[in-house]
């Protein structure tokens, strides 16, 4: 019987009535199998239906989601075919659920034993101080600080890599026969990834337990899962052990999702020689910068210390380093929205007073800065006509059909039909609001564009695109970018030069090309070597000074 | 490597939207507009002049000649409740106007410049909102006498500053934005971020908002006439005609019947038509 799947799914379909009534299919005839033991990633961009098939495996569906056909048998039982109670008894004790956020996941009024042990309580499977052996003995097993003591603690008293870790261990007590992992590490930072993805990968090997991992970056998914389901648009595109997919897809996205995480080195557009002739486009000496109540001429909260950096024109600058590092104050600073404290910021040469209300509209109108949420930085109120035409009128007078051909014109810069000009934010896709916020930028016709982590939130194809387009504007209008962000590869896609920003300092400035060659800061090198790479074997063989990884990381 | 994409081809399906109407939000703007129209023209229609007895029977029954029966001193009632029309349905409006007005703008600008003006502000209008608004408006009354202008500026300075609270809270939420930053970056004035960038922003729940206050401006303005600082007789508004008939309702009569109907039907029409605006002006976001 060792050979019989675990999950099987068969013609699986999920329909959603939208909010005018309308009856979408949202998973279309999907089937696969899951191996007692094995673990299965999903994997997609956003809206590919992959969350939705993990969650039917326990037989829940999002509120509006209908299961609408096919079938779910999970060991002896046939998920689709049970009643609500009979899938409350299966949930914690046959499958149970790793959500995305552990922060929001667990109560913050209630110790951790009490929640980490709750399943015993609802299914009585043991006597309390069973259970809460158990317990220890998973915060062991997951690598967990002091596990006879750590769930006496609030929630908000461990960092969030240790809660996600302790999610693990909610789900792992009641013994499920499956877990669904849901994008459990995709909140967190690099150096954290890593400690809870070994976790993971251990308690499972341990156990024998079969996952479902969902997951939308190929090389998280290739540390941990023995086989991977790719899934666009509710159907399988492929489905494949691995490395065959990581070595030879098949399926054209796939191809396209793996072909996106090649770093494509970046050739700079600035003409070497002659660059000394000019002063950099962006000069930041000692530059400081916090929140809060302003005492002595100093905030509360220091965040930037003591920041240099020279950026030439024709030429980008990446700035990377964990959450909580000064990445995006440091945009904010040079923007004038956050104005520094102390330091100079030489913009073209020329110093720039530090609050917004002391720039010139010249000068606002040389440095824009592009934010991460497309969506949060595009009034919905407004048409994209409307948005892109503000700044040409606020920064060239331009009015009417003058107006009216610009807009165009800058549509087309981004790569999107004239009509565009007519709707509202709501109507677009991510990625073309991200496309109408870098138009916005270019309406003002900038000299530097501050890039706050612009695509972070965007799917990994659509995300390569973006940088494509950051690229192609730059050799036409001769841009200079910051480019902030937590991705190396994304950075390396597009910088010449990288700093490495930890606790609101720059620790080292690097040329991006070959960032792991030349690092020398100890943050830095770790920093560098915690990514994940499309490679099966990584994780396994990955060697980290325990030292280093005790001081700067936030396990 | 020049990748392709297809941008433009994956287009989210544009929502239907526009200015059309659910039928409550129809029925809710036909009920208003009626009774917008009697304001107007009511006087002219009115059988009797609404302050003349002319029946010497108090509280006499719905008949031919009175249609909505007469009141405790045999006054026609139909005649004054087209007259009252014009007074409730007129001061509740300018006053309802008027507060909303100040307060949204008076919010918004405390939401955008924040600091010590924000403080002080915010600190001055909860002070004067721990005033108990009937004893405000009879300290006013009282002090300058009653005249319809002193009612409206009253009731809307009663009712001003929970405007003020309500669309500051608004406005602070959309303050931080992104694309208000955005504008501010760009080197925008504050009446622009406020007008432009904030206001279409805040306008569906400021208009719920304004509906709510709306129907208690007409209880306090009842109030107001119930302790004689009101509309003065020989007028009277809605709110007056129910109290000064209430004693009729022991004898059965159906004086206080019809007044009551009139607030009923205006104060619920413009909930209705509140929560059933069009989607294009209640929720941008959607």
């Amino acid at each position: 019987m060792t050979n019989a799947p675990l999950v099987t799914v068969r013609d699986l379909r999920i329909g959603a009535t939208t909010d005018s009534g309308r009856k979408v299919e949202i998973i279309k005839d999907v089937s696969f199998d899951v191996a007692p033991g094995e673990i299965v990633a999903l994997i997609g961009e956003s809206g590919s239906g992959k969350t939705t098939i993990a969650l039917s495996l326990m037989g829940h569906t999002r509120s509006g989601c209908d299961i609408t056909g096919g079938t779910i048998t999970l060991g002896e039982d046939t998920v689709t075919a049970m009643t609500e109670r009979g899938r409350a008894r299966l949930r914690g004790t046959k499958v149970s659920y790793i959500p995305q956020s552990a922060a929001a996941a667990f109560n913050p009024s209630k110790r951790i034993m009490d929640q980490v042990t709750e399943i015993n309580a609802i299914h009585r499977l043991m006597p309390r101080s069973a259970a809460e052996a158990k317990a220890v003995e998973l915060f062991r097993a997951l690598a967990l600080p002091e596990p006879e003591t750590i769930g006496e603690r609030y929630p908000h008293q461990v960092s969030g890599g240790q809660l996600q870790r302790l999610s693990a261990a909610m789900a792992l007590i009641g013994g499920p026969s499956l877990v669904i992992f849901d994008e459990p590490t995709t909140a967190l930072d690099v150096t954290t990834q890593i400690e809870v993805l070994r976790a993971f990968k251990s308690v499972m090997q341990a156990g024998g337990i079969a996952g479902v991992y969902v997951s939308h970056d190929l090389a998280v998914v290739a540390q941990i899962a023995d086989r991977v389901i790719v899934l666009r648009g509710g159907e399988i595109q492929e489905e494949g052990r691995t490395d065959q997919i990581l070595r030879s897809p098949t399926h054209a996205y796939t191809k396209q999702l793996v072909a996106a995480f090649d770093p494509v080195p970046h050739a700079s557009v600035a003409a070497e020689t002659g660059v000394s002739a000019k002063p950099p486009i962006l000069e930041v000496t000692n530059l400081h910068a916090g929140y809060g109540a302003i005492h002595n001429g100093e905030p509360t909260f220091k965040i930037l210390k003591n920041i240099n950096f020279r950026l030439e024109r024709g030429r980008n600058m990446g700035v990377i380093g964990e959450s909580g590092s000064g990445k995006s104050t440091l945009a904010r600073a040079i923007a004038g929205i956050l104005p520094p404290y102390q330091g100079t910021i030489l913009l073209d040469g020329q110093e720039m007073r530090g609050a917004l209300k002391g720039r010139s509209k010249d000068e606002l109108r040389r440095a824009q800065i592009v934010f991460q949420l497309a969506d949060t930085a595009l009034n919905p109120a407004h048409s994209i006509g409307n948005i892109l035409g503000r700044p040409l009128t606020f920064y060239h007078g331009l009015k009417g059909a003058a107006r009216e051909a610009r807009v165009i014109e800058l549509l087309d810069m981004v790569h999107l039909p004239a009509t565009m000009r007519h709707r509202l934010p709501g109507e677009l896709s991510g990625g073309q609001k991200q496309r109408i916020n870098l138009a916005r930028a270019l309406a003002a016709e900038p000299e530097l564009i501050l890039c706050d982590e612009i695509t972070s939130a965007l799917d990994t194809v659509v995300a390569a695109a973006i940088l494509d387009l950051l690229k192609e504007l730059q050799q036409g209008l001769g841009l200079s970018y910051l480019f902030i962000s937590h991705d190396l590869s994304t950075v390396e896609a597009i910088c010449d030069d990288v700093l490495v920003m930890l606790m609101g300092e720059v620790v080292e400035a690097l040329p991006a090309a070959d960032m792991s060659e030349q690092a020398t800061h100890a943050y830095s090198r770790l920093l560098i070597s915690s990514v994940p790479r499309l490679d099966t074997g990584w994780l396994a063989g990955l060697e980290q000074d325990p030292a280093l990884v005790a001081q700067f990381a936030k396990r | 490597m020049k990748r392709e994409h297809p941008i433009a081809a994956s287009q989210p399906e544009r929502n239907a939207r526009g200015y059309t109407f659910s039928w409550v939000g129809r029925i809710g703007l036909l009920i208003i507009l009626f009774w917008a129209l009697v304001a107007l023209i009511g006087p002219a229609l009115a059988p009797y002049p609404p302050g003349e007895i002319v029946d010497w029977d108090y509280f006499g029954p719905v008949s031919g000649k009175y249609w909505m029966g007469t009141d405790y001193l045999g006054r026609d009632i139909f005649s004054r409740i087209l007259m009252g029309a014009r007074y409730t349905v007129g001061i509740a409006f300018c006053a309802v106007v008027l507060a909303c007005t100040g307060g949204v703008f008076m919010g918004m600008i405390a939401a955008v410049m924040g600091g010590w003006f924000d403080m002080i502000l915010s600190r001055l209008l909860d002070a004067f909102n721990g005033i108990p608004s009937l004893l405000f408006g009879l300290v006013v009354v009282a002090a300058v006498g009653s005249s319809i202008p002193v009612l409206v500026l009253t009731l809307a300075a009663i009712y001003m500053p929970g405007s003020y609270r309500f669309a500051r809270a608004l406005a602070v939420n959309v303050n931080t934005m992104d694309f208000v930053t955005v504008a501010r970056a760009r080197g925008e004035q504050t009446g622009y971020l406020i007008l432009r960038e904030i206001f279409p922003n805040i306008l569906g729940p400021v208009l719920a908002d304004l509906g709510l206050r709306f129907v208690f401006i007409v209880l306090v303005l009842s109030g107001l006439s119930f302790l004689g600082l009101g509309v003065q007789p020989p007028y009277a508004d809605w709110g007056a005609l129910v109290r000064e008939n209430i004693e009729g309702l022991s004898l059965g009569a159906p004086a206080v019947i019809f007044p009551s109907i009139a607030i009923a039907s205006l104060t619920i029409s413009v909930n209705m038509l509140i929560d059933n605006l069009p989607n294009k002006i209640r929720d941008r976001r959607e």
